[in-house]
């Protein structure tokens, strides 16, 4: 028997947590009425198979192609220029929110004052309301005020991104080693220039990864966005399935699977070669 | 006068007494050293005089200001004016030499200037030249992450030699360097300072080498200042009174090693 002096006193929060973590799966699981059966009933199996069996031969033919390829493109500008719009925000806004560059928490042993956090708070609560309404109901939105086409996917992931990466930078500021950044704020640097020469050596590598995975989300999403007229290959998909044209989906989602292997290898690229 | 304290106390968020009714008085261009025992506060000392700690009670002012009188913005251009040298230096493992170096200036260069730095080093000679004083010349490009204890110690002395501030602090600055190199060091620290008319004090745990190069020493024990006299008269009895430590299990060798082990650097 150990001494009581030994006992771990870590031990009690986290049987807690365990169990706490438990009694939520249940609820959760009878709430989302998840029943594993329904995939195994014949009807429903013939009727995914006749959908799946539309898929072969791909379509590949002339004037096909050339469409796919438009909309890949347009589905790509959406991505790229969503994604610079949100990053326009989501910067400022992430140093905003950022505890990484208290100057009150330098000397109060990095918990900064309580004014200080209570002005960070209204920032927090713009990245929050940013991210939590769906791109695709700012798209819908958008739709109605800018007519079908691509500025509205634009928009619509420009929005709703620029609250994801605000708050995800936000953290990474905090995540990293702050003592470089806090050396340098007590040798009198002002707050960017301690920012760039502290916390961004640490940070730009996992930034540059979190955004190229946002960017590969974002042509996700300007495809969901597509079927709500906001343009791109979502638009293209949409149209193929109402004509039941499923070689012409198939080829669109083998398309799909080159631009999540393209940002893949980019993001590779990018933190190897660069950092 | 370059550091003022009367009846300076710092009681740490937990309740842990660091400091208590510190009295200094350091003029410009003086050059001193602090010893003592570990946990004696000689760290705790050098944060509040950095500013990066604030004093929970007495009377502090730095270079002429007290620094928690100011406004955020008067503070950081005091703080510009004081280099910290930092034990185990906070260099981001990615970043330059080069980089480190020239960030000493921060405070006093344009944000404008500082991001411009980044694109390319604007001082590269500057930098160049602070490092060759520490023998480091040929470091100039690596990144901080293939350096050596010591070489990151000296790559902190380079930043803060750089920033060229009226009152360098420095908490252990060769403590993970041979005893030849940390006296080279030491001595190349007291000449920089010296030459250029800036204050230094340094807290060091080799107390050979604080005998050595300071002509002023302080000792401090339990957050008290024990004396404070010049090398010639401190007496080998105060220094063992100010190590002596009740708490430590005797060896069974010989006491005479309390002494030697005092030379011995700390990695």
């Amino acid at each position: 028997m150990l001494k009581p002096a030994l006992h771990d006193p870590a031990v009690l929060p986290r049987l807690a947590l365990t169990l706490l973590a438990l009694l939520l799966l249940w609820p959760g699981l009878t709430l989302s009425e998840l029943n594993l059966a329904v995939l195994f009933d014949e009807q429903n199996a013939s009727n995914m198979g006749r959908f799946l069996a539309d898929f072969w031969p791909l379509a590949h033919d002339r004037e096909f192609l050339q469409l796919l390829g438009q909309a890949t493109l347009e589905t790509l500008a959406i991505a790229t220029a969503g994604m610079a719009l949100a990053l326009l925000i989501a910067i400022p806004g992430a140093l905003l929110a950022s505890r990484a560059l208290s100057l009150s928490a330098v000397h109060r042993g990095g918990r900064p004052a309580w004014w200080a956090q209570a002005l960070r708070w209204p920032v927090r609560g713009l990245l929050i309301v940013l991210r939590s309404v769906p791109e695709i109901v700012w798209a819908l939105l958008f739709v109605r005020a800018v007519g079908l086409g691509p500025t509205a996917g634009v928009l619509a992931i420009a929005i709703t991104y620029s609250g994801m990466l605000g708050k995800v930078y936000a953290e990474i500021f905090e995540s990293v080693d702050p003592r470089p950044s806090r050396a340098l704020l007590v040798a009198g640097s002002p707050r960017l220039a301690a920012f760039a020469y502290g916390v961004l050596p640490g940070a730009a590598a996992e930034m540059l990864s979190y955004t190229v995975y946002r960017w590969e989300c974002a042509i996700r999403a300007s495809v969901v966005m597509g079927f709500v007229g906001a343009g791109g290959l979502g638009q293209q998909i949409d149209l193929s399935m109402r004509m039941f044209a499923g070689g012409e989906v198939a080829s669109m989602l083998l398309t799909f699977l080159a631009l999540v292997l393209l940002a893949d290898q980019i993001s590779r690229l990018l933190r190897t070669r660069l950092l | 006068m370059s550091v003022s304290l009367s009846g300076v106390g710092l009681t740490h968020a937990n309740g842990q007494v660091a400091l208590s009714g510190i009295d200094l008085q350091v003029g410009s261009g003086e050059r001193l050293a602090i010893i003592g025992p570990s946990g004696a506060g000689k760290t705790s000392l050098l944060r509040l005089l950095a500013s990066n700690l604030q004093p929970s009670s007495g009377q502090l002012s730095l270079l002429d200001q007290d620094p928690w009188q100011l406004g955020a913005r008067q503070r950081q251009q005091l703080r510009a004016r004081i280099g910290l040298i930092h034990q185990a230096p906070p260099l981001p493992p990615r970043q330059r030499v080069v980089t480190a170096v020239l960030a000493g200036k921060l405070g006093q260069w344009s944000l404008g200037k500082s991001l411009l730095s980044l694109l390319h080093p604007v001082d590269m000679p500057g930098a160049q030249a602070t490092l060759a004083r520490l023998d480091l010349a040929d470091k100039l490009f690596e990144r901080c992450d293939q350096l050596s204890g010591g070489q990151l110690q000296r790559v902190g002395i380079a930043r803060v030699l750089y920033q060229a501030p009226e009152l360098i602090l420095a908490d252990e600055p060769v403590s993970a360097m041979d005893p030849v190199l940390a006296g080279h060091t030491l001595s190349v620290l007291n000449e920089e300072a010296s030459r250029r008319g800036m204050t230094l004090l340094a807290s060091l745990h080799a107390v050979e080498l604080a005998l050595a190069h300071f002509p002023r020493i302080i000792g401090v024990r339990e957050g008290r200042i024990v004396f404070d006299l010049p090398p010639a008269s401190i007496s080998a009895a105060q220094l063992e009174a100010l190590y002596a430590n009740e708490q430590l299990q005797p060896l069974p060798a010989s006491p005479a090693t309390v002494q030697t082990s005092l030379q011995i650097p700390r990695c």
